[in-house]
């Protein structure tokens, strides 16, 4: 029955369809086929890898942790409080997804940036500055990835029953206590999976890093920009890093296909 | 007995009013009994803080929790207010026991201590043995008696329940209604059940309140309810033909051409019930007694116990309750044209 079903499929579909997965698939074998493998351990130990997949790691966490900060709140207040303008706000909270993370950079320097509307204002108040720091590539990094989250959240959130909510509250528990101990752990996978999908934006941010945190080795110089700069140098390094990323990306998606989507 | 709930419920819908007064004293079971969708969960949700009123008030232990022209308003934490919903909604990441042991802790109390008192809960409800289990390992009687653990531990002065019987199959109702009955009496407070189900209502409750299309329509105790039906729904809910009319010492006029003549004088509006198993059929029309009757059409002839109702309709519809040898002797079909008899001494009228 499987077979004839398989031969009923229009080659008109399927031959689109096989097309694109050797779109997809093909540039990754291409990586892997071309990947110095001779000279592999030796450059994974260099500090030319691991410098910057260990900025990577800590600013693509910290980006994270700022998401879940901000965004669970956010992704609560969308999902249950009845405002005015609530659509427009939501519209708002989506608009870096479409945007080019390069504008974004910009856009981020004009606030953040030394002549920055709180850049100026934190520069002459406390001495600090945060263009072209480590603190712009968490920034960087957040502005990109917080819209995820605060869309996987929010999901999650509708598709949680709200009455456990009312339960809650006829037990004698305000919103906050009620938040934390039935609603929180209801979403968790979504939380969770929202994280995941949050760090891995942040860990591939390029354009609004380079922008707004600059390439400086050690300090704003993370994976994908060290891809961009070795390609012009050394092709063997930068095939070497893009391995790095693709197994680092692929260990996330069998995670979160193991733990949380393959459940939903 | 201390009043502990009085209240004067308006809810305004679009398309739908609710406008409900009552009252309810500690210690008393009161039902809300009445078709689906006449206001019976909106009342719920008014008094537990789920949804304002438009207008009216809600006083609980003298406490007004909601009086929308004072500008009073007790959110649901505050009231003091237990709810059994409908599906139970136990918390189901959390253990039976913290579920139950939940409220306390709201009202905060150390996890501790919260832990011990759902736990003499758990026991007294005998569910002692399930306290590490999840709610999706309950039964549904199981899950019940959790949430009305659940619902009674912050003690409430007020317990709502909402339709408590309608999650569980037909042949565990029984004995979870017995189980049901012995958690209500450990509670002081006043408790409204809200239902549709009559015997739940019944078997449960000592006053019900009747309630269709948003309005009280009739209240009271059990016996006086069912005896005297006030609506059709009531009468069709305890098996009663009932009929509304006009009446003059002993004759009711309840429709054109039909005046029935009743055991006791009434005056003016008036109701008439008739038990089905009062209404006799004839092929010809009766002579002698004095008896009302009427010419009226078969519409349905089916099973009921052990007897057959067969319904009919005339100048007024009515049920019949038929052995089956008097159903074969009459050969009752659809259609067939039959005169209907009832004794005076077989009416029961009241005033309207």
């Amino acid at each position: 029955m499987t077979g004839r079903r398989v031969g009923g499929a229009p080659l008109a579909l399927l031959a689109p369809a096989a097309l694109g997965v050797a779109f997809l698939v093909g540039p990754l074998v291409a990586l892997l086929a071309q990947a110095p493998w001779s000279t592999l351990p030796r450059r994974l130990v260099a500090a030319e890898t691991l410098v910057p997949l260990w900025l990577s790691l800590q600013t693509a966490t910290v980006a994270t942790a700022l998401c879940l900060l901000l965004g669970v709140p956010l992704a609560w207040t969308l999902a249950r409080v009845e405002f005015p303008g609530r659509r427009l706000v939501r519209a708002l909270v989506t608009v870096p997804l479409v945007l080019p993370p390069v504008v974004g950079g910009v856009a981020l320097l004009l606030v953040f940036g030394r002549r920055g509307v709180v850049g100026q204002w934190l520069e002459s108040l406390a001495g600090i500055t945060i263009a072209f720091t480590p603190t712009a590539v968490v920034l960087a990094e957040t502005f990109v990835a917080l819209p995820f989250l605060v869309l996987a959240v929010e999901g999650a959130l509708r598709a949680a029953d709200p009455r456990f909510e009312e339960a809650a509250a006829t037990l004698g528990a305000n919103r906050w206590t009620a938040f934390r101990r039935v609603t929180l752990p209801l979403i968790a996978p979504g939380v969770a999976a929202g994280a995941a999908l949050a760090w891995a934006r942040a860990l591939g941010e390029f354009g609004a890093t380079i922008t707004f945190a600059g390439s400086f080795p050690g300090r704003t110089l993370t994976m994908p920009l060290a891809v961009y700069l070795a390609m012009e140098q050394d092709l063997d390094a930068a095939l070497t890093l893009s391995l790095v990323l693709l197994i680092v990306s692929l260990v996330i998606l069998v995670a979160l296909r193991g733990r949380w989507l393959g459940r939903a | 007995m201390t009043t502990v709930l009085d209240a004067q419920l308006r809810v305004d819908r679009p398309g739908f009013r609710l406008d409900l007064a009552f009252t309810l004293a500690a210690g008393e079971v009161v039902a809300l009994l009445g078709p689906n969708g006449a206001g019976k969960t909106t009342a719920l949700r008014a008094l537990a803080g789920l949804c304002p009123l438009t207008d009216g008030r809600i006083i609980l232990d003298g406490r007004a929790v909601d009086e929308p022209a004072a500008g009073r308003w007790v959110p649901p934490e505050r009231r003091r207010v237990g709810v059994v919903f409908q599906d139970y909604l136990l918390f189901p990441h959390l253990t039976t026991l913290d579920n139950v042991a939940f409220g306390l802790r709201a009202a905060g109390g150390s996890a501790r201590d919260a832990r011990v008192e759902a736990a003499g809960w758990l026991d007294r409800m005998g569910l002692a043995t399930l306290s590490a289990s999840r709610p999706a390992r309950l039964s549904g009687g199981q899950a019940q008696r959790v949430a009305l653990a659940r619902a009674l531990a912050p003690a409430p002065r007020l317990l709502l329940l909402d339709e408590p019987m309608a999650a569980l199959d037909v042949d565990v109702r029984a004995r979870t209604r017995a189980e049901l009955r012995r958690g209500l009496a450990e509670h002081p407070g006043a408790t409204l059940l809200v239902t549709h189900d009559p015997l739940d209502a019944l078997t449960l409750a000592s006053r019900l309140l009747i309630v269709e299309n948003g309005r009280l329509v009739q209240s009271g105790d059990a016996a006086t309810v069912t005896a005297r039906p006030r609506t059709e729904y009531v009468a069709r809910l305890v098996g009663l033909n009932l009929y509304r009319g006009r009446a003059e010492g002993v004759t009711v006029r309840v429709a054109e051409g039909l005046a029935l003549t009743v055991a006791a004088p009434v005056h003016g509006d008036a109701f008439v019930a008739i038990s089905p198993s009062a209404v006799a059929l004839y092929a010809e029309r009766p002579s002698g007694s004095p008896r009302n009757c009427w010419p009226a059409t078969v519409v349905e002839v089916r099973g009921h116990g052990d007897q057959l109702r067969a319904e009919l309709t005339g100048p007024v519809s009515v049920a019949a309750d038929l052995t089956p040898a008097a159903v074969a002797q009459l050969r009752l079909v659809p259609g067939l044209r039959v005169w209907v008899g009832v004794k005076a001494a077989e009416t029961l009228a009241y005033p309207a």
